[in-house]
């Protein structure tokens, strides 16, 4: 269980980007937070992680206060927390394999990172996801040769190795194509229902947000404006979260897609 | 998810892969690289009682750093800074304006093949040779004083400047110099249209930089007589007078800074 | 130049500045005393100029030229072993200054500094060792340890090290941060970020930085022998000192040679590696 109580975040350089944001996610839910740019979804997203140190209010993973953790057990807490990035940030000289192993680097000792010498296990279950992935083959390429599909999903696979309880994830689809993306967010799904995962999906696409989240948060100027139903998104809700625009396009195409692509 | 079947099969050992792939090439340059750090070792030479000996007069030369003497009794070091700021200013300024005329000779996008030639024999001839043995050259025709230590840095400008022009015109956009070109204008106008604008910010900077190498520099051409605080350190070293040669070490390491800091301004406020 | 191209167009009665007057007067009074301390600089250099020399170089310049021909080839066996010292110079001065600049450079970069005045103390070092050249530096050395290779290629590593390092820190700044993040999001500790995060992304720069001041390190380490830190600027010396030209015409001819092979290498090794 993920809560978020008045959560809130002033930059130094004077940005709100969030104002008393509460939240809580239970166990195993997908969540999807949408909202324009600059509304505040990566702030949160990073609070969570400390990657963005929270200016006031508790984040609790599991009754762990984390804004209140020491800079050891911080990291002790960041193992249990995988992250997915919008533009992979893979490291990208390295080799895949050691981008999907660095996922183990909480657990290893110095050492032994520096010499690439993980233990077996990891070493086996970096494989494993590789292969649920469909990049066995790719395993020592370097990151810099892969195409951006496949670049996500050593990140995804570099999330997993953490053995996480709860996984966030930063605009996973924004550098894909839409092809590609309805692909990566398909198996992120799949794997948080294989493994029962907590998750947290920033996403700026309306429909793949339906698609594949069981909740929607909206987010405007920081604040939470909507949070419900995948379907509770209502033209009206949208203004709400966006601005003035017309959505029946967009809404329109949830309702064509509905039939042939969700799942559930 | 089908995969479970294979899942004993998979590897439980993974090493990087080797940087250089054919193993018989990676050991003999490992092999080739020892072999030559211990010959190249062993021609260093190290006397082990001669650095002790030294080790009272390091000790002694360090702290004569503390304090440096600033009081220049007759004036030398001033003098010598000087001339060293003055040798450093002429020999950027002329070795800037000789650069251009070679450096746009030797960009391949603007000059003919065999001006292009000429020009980056030029350049290459200046560059080949480090400043101070230009300046012992320049000191047995011209004289012992600062117009050896001018030439000698000019020349050194004009390898170092003339080059990066040279590369930073080629490198330059094509498409703004084609339309500047499709306006009828002719090669001077072109110039200072196209090309110009292009490359001045950059250039600007490495005046700067350059006045700022050739400021360092105009501290040692005075070892072999070419002028400059050079003489005035070498004297101090010879005479033993450590505190003197800390005190000019000091004042050189300020400019340079004040140098440094000026360039990364210029450069801000030229663009 | 500023001022050539601040031209007027007269077009009927529209009068199109560049600038605006205030600017333009403002442009007008830096070329004029830029232009004034370039007339003095030159006064001074002059003043201690005897015009006698400058007017006589010409025929020196012809004199010396006849002398240095033909090259005494015979003389390039006595080259060699200065121009193994001369490279030994370069090389391991080069190895030693980057041994040290790596971790100067992680220190003086914005990003990876551990304290602000471990970062001020590390440009520190950067700045010193930059603004002395390495000629000085083995002014120095020769005095602490004695003549000889050694004090050469120390010489050449406390210059070289101010040099690698700025370039390095500058390109450890530049480095994309979300990288490092990502590993950092895993939980891992400073160090592992730094072998994961930044080192790859700086490791490319490090080679080439390497091989760019062997390069200039190779030019360098053939004067050191004018004060006596070894390679083959002693013979450059003596020779010129007692006027034996055609052996300096050999010496300067090894110089080139070394000086272009040097390159070739240089530039190979980046081709292979980057
Ligand atoms: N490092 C930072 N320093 C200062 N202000 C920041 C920083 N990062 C974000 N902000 C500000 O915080 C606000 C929220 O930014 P955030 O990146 O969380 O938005 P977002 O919803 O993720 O937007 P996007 O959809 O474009 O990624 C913005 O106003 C932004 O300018
Ligand atoms: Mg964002």
């Amino acid at each position: 269980m993920l809560t978020l109580k008045n959560l809130t975040k002033r930059y130094d350089t004077g940005d709100l980007a969030l104002q008393n944001v509460t939240l809580s996610v239970p166990d195993g839910q997908v969540l999807a937070l949408i909202g324009p740019s600059g509304a505040g979804k990566s702030t949160l997203i990073r609070c969570v992680n400390r990657l963005v140190e929270p200016t006031s209010g508790s984040v609790k993973l599991n009754n762990l206060n984390l804004p209140k953790l020491s800079s050891r057990a911080l990291r002790r807490a960041r193992r249990k927390m995988g992250m997915i990035f919008q533009e992979y940030a893979l490291v990208e000289r390295l080799t895949v394999m050691e981008n999907v192993l660095s996922g183990r680097l909480g657990y290893v000792g110095f050492w032994r990172s520096y010499f690439r010498k993980f233990p077996s296990e990891d070493v086996k279950e970096a494989y494993r996801l590789l292969d649920r992935v469909g990049l066995l083959d790719m395993a020592d390429k370097r990151a810099d040769e892969l195409s951006g599909g496949q670049r996500q999903r050593v990140g995804i696979c570099r999330a997993l190795i953490q053995n996480p309880d709860l996984l966030l994830v930063d605009e996973p689809t924004a550098s894909l194509d839409p092809k590609t993306s309805r692909q990566i967010m398909r198996l992120i799904n799949e794997l948080c229902q294989e493994r029962g995962l907590t998750a947290i999906i920033n996403i700026h696409d309306v429909l793949l947000a339906q698609m594949f989240s069981q909740r929607i948060v909206g987010l405007a100027l920081g604040e939470i404006v909507y949070d419900g139903h995948p379907d509770g998104l209502t033209p009206e809700v949208l203004t709400q979260i966006y601005g003035e625009e017309d959505w029946s396009a967009t809404i329109e195409k949830v309702d064509d897609s509905d039939e042939s692509e969700i799942e559930e | 998810m089908i995969k479970n079947t294979a899942l004993s099969s998979y590897p439980v050992v993974w090493d990087k892969p080797p940087f250089i792939k054919r193993a018989w090439l990676r050991w003999s340059i490992i092999l080739g690289a020892l072999i030559y750090l211990i010959l190249a070792l062993a021609s260093m030479d190290i006397n082990i009682q001669r650095v002790m000996e030294g080790l009272p007069r390091a000790q002694r030369f360090f702290g004569s750093f503390f304090p440096p003497n600033f009081a220049d009794n007759q004036g030398v070091v001033w003098e010598g800074i000087l001339e060293s700021i003055w040798m450093a200013i002429i020999s950027t300024v002329a070795g800037v304006l000789l650069s251009i005329p070679i450096g746009l000779g030797a960009a391949r996008n603007l000059a003919p093949f065999w001006v292009y030639m000429m020009c980056r024999s030029i350049i290459a001839g200046s560059r080949t040779f480090p400043e101070i043995i230009l300046a012992i050259f320049a000191v047995k025709l011209f004289g012992f004083g600062p117009f050896a230590g001018f030439i000698a840095l000019s020349l050194g400008t004009i390898g170092f400047f003339a080059k990066l022009l040279a590369e930073d015109i080629e490198n330059s956009s094509e498409s703004q110099a084609e339309a500047v070109k499709a306006t009828g204008a002719n090669w001077f106008q072109w110039i200072n249209y196209a090309i110009q604008p292009q490359v001045m910010p950059r250039m600007i900077g490495l005046s700067v930089y350059r006045l700022d190498i050739n400021f360092r520099e105009s501290a040692v051409v005075g070892i072999v007589g070419g002028g400059g605080i050079g003489a005035t350190l070498n004297t101090a070293f010879s005479r033993y007078e450590f505190d003197v040669a800390a005190a000019i070490l000091l004042v050189i390491i300020a400019i340079v800074m004040v140098l440094e800091y000026a360039s990364s301004f210029l450069r801000k406020w030229v663009q | 130049m500023g001022a050539m191209m601040a031209v007027l167009h007269k077009e009927t009665d529209f009068v199109w500045r560049r600038r605006t007057t205030k600017k333009q007067v403002l442009i007008w009074i830096s070329w004029l005393i830029g232009l004034s301390i370039v007339m003095f600089a030159w006064n001074v250099i002059s003043e201690k100029t005897i015009w006698f020399f400058v007017q006589d170089a010409p025929r020196q310049a012809a004199d010396i030229g006849s002398r240095m021909i033909p090259p005494k080839w015979s003389y390039i066996f006595e080259l060699i072993t200065p121009i193994w010292d001369t490279i030994n110079i370069a090389t391991l001065g080069t190895v030693i200054a980057m041994v040290i600049a790596v971790p100067v450079a992680f220190c003086a970069a914005r990003n990876t500094s551990p304290h602000t005045t471990v970062r001020l103390f590390a440009l520190f070092i950067i700045v010193s060792s930059r603004s002395v050249n390495s000629l000085i530096w083995a002014l120095m050395l020769v005095f602490i340890l004695g003549p000889g290779v050694l004090a050469g290629t120390i010489a050449i590593g406390l210059r070289s090290i101010g040099f690698c390092a700025k370039l390095l820190y500058e390109s450890i700044e530049e480095i994309d941060e979300t990288q490092v993040e990502a590993i950092r999001a895993t939980g891992a500790g400073n160090l592992q970020q730094m072998i994961y995060g930044i080192l790859p992304q700086v490791l490319p720069t490090i080679a080439g930085v390497g091989i760019y001041r062997w390069d200039i390190n190779i030019r360098e380490s053939t004067i050191l022998g004018l004060v006596g830190a070894g390679g083959i600027g002693l013979q450059l010396n003596g020779s010129i000192n007692t006027l034996a030209w055609t052996q300096v015409s050999t010496i300067l001819l090894v110089i080139l040679a070394t000086v272009f092979v040097s390159e070739w290498v240089s530039a190979k090794v980046r081709g292979a590696i980057i």
